[in-house]
């Protein structure tokens, strides 16, 4: 296989780790809304915990990211 | 490296494609260190890089912050940034490590000012991203876990391995148990600094890939991607005050796994 191509499928397959992180962070931001919805007066202290998760999931979906770039462009 | 050095070994119409996309969009070429006053002691290396000016220039934006912000009553506007960054972090060990939190204090906000500050510069169009490279990130988080450790130990002696041996497990599942949790511990200072050097630097690739996109798209198509890219770069600055965050309260919860090893 031509090694360029080899380097798009690879980019390609690397990125793949960004569906995991938006599944995370749809599932941070819907359980807080769930949450925040069934008791609203206790939602603000959580708003910090909140963003805490959602740098968690963001972060690993990020590593995906930034080996498909080192593959395109390294 | 690698991946280049084989296109060429290929070479031909692979090797000029390449080379002309990388004309375009160069999101790697952000991270390049280069030496600004060289300076050499025989095989000593100590010249002044891109990297050690803007972490310089974070350590004094912090200082002048900190130490020239007025102390009246009623606060002016840098006044009321200082204060809220000290009380966020004073809150933060107050919560997490109690009373002892006093102590560590200092050190957890020197960290959380240097990380905010060297990801907040970072964003200004043209800065260099002190904290884009892991070797910054992994001294950073080694200090920290070096220093729990130590402190574990001076304060706890040899019972600061029952870190490793949850209270209530069942005793057949103490041979699982343990591995994992020796590993969870010593693969800490990997996660917290690559948590933190994977952010900025995949931040910052993506501004760079989508401000490409603007250039080759021209006037009439570029406006749709540089909407994008407003929208990314407010989602940088959240995330650059949220890393510098986590990476703080990670080391207070480290610190509280060192001081408090009961729990």
């Amino acid at each position: 296989m031509d090694v360029e191509a080899a380097k798009m499928i690879g980019a390609g397959i690397a990125a793949i780790a960004l569906g995991g992180a938006g599944i995370g962070i749809g599932h941070i931001f819907g359980n807080y809304l769930a949450g925040a919805l069934r008791n609203p007066a206790a939602a603000a202290a959580q708003r910090g915990t909140l963003f805490l998760g959602f740098a968690f999931a963001e972060a690993t979906g990020l590593i995906g990211f930034a080996v498909a770039m080192l593959i395109l462009f390294g | 490296m690698v991946a280049t050095t084989a296109t060429e070994a290929v070479g031909g119409t692979g090797a000029a494609a390449a080379a002309e996309g990388h004309k375009v969009i160069d999101p790697i070429h952000q991270f390049e260190i280069e030496r600004i006053i060289p300076i050499r002691f025989g095989d000593l290396d100590l010249s002044l890089t891109n990297s050690g000016l803007w972490a310089l220039i974070a350590v004094g934006v912090v200082c002048l912050l900190m130490l020239t912000a007025p102390t009246r009553l009623i606060p002016t506007r840098l006044q009321s940034v200082a204060e809220s960054l000290y009380e966020l972090v004073f809150g933060m060990t107050q919560e997490v490590l109690g009373a002892q939190g006093r102590a560590y204090f200092p050190f957890v906000f020197t960290l959380f000012a240097f990380i905010l500050a060297a990801n907040v510069l970072g964003l200004i169009p043209g800065a260099f991203t002190v904290t884009s490279h892991i070797i910054i990130t992994l001294a950073l988080a080694l200090m920290v876990f070096i220093g729990a450790t130590v402190i574990g130990f001076i304060r706890h002696g040899a019972g600061y391995m029952r870190l490793f041996m949850p209270a209530g497990v069942p005793a057949p599942l103490l041979p699982f148990v343990v591995p994992i949790e020796v590993i969870s511990y010593f693969i800490r200072p990997f996660s917290l600094s690559i948590r933190l050097f994977a952010n900025m630097m995949a931040g910052h690739m993506m501004l760079k890939v989508i401000a490409g996109f603007v250039i080759m798209l021209g006037v009439l198509a570029g406006w749709l991607p540089l909407m994008a890219l407003v929208a990314i770069y407010a989602l940088e600055l959240l995330v650059a005050v949220l890393q510098a965050y986590v990476f703080a309260l990670l080391t207070c919860l480290y610190l509280n796994d060192a001081l408090h090893v009961d729990h």
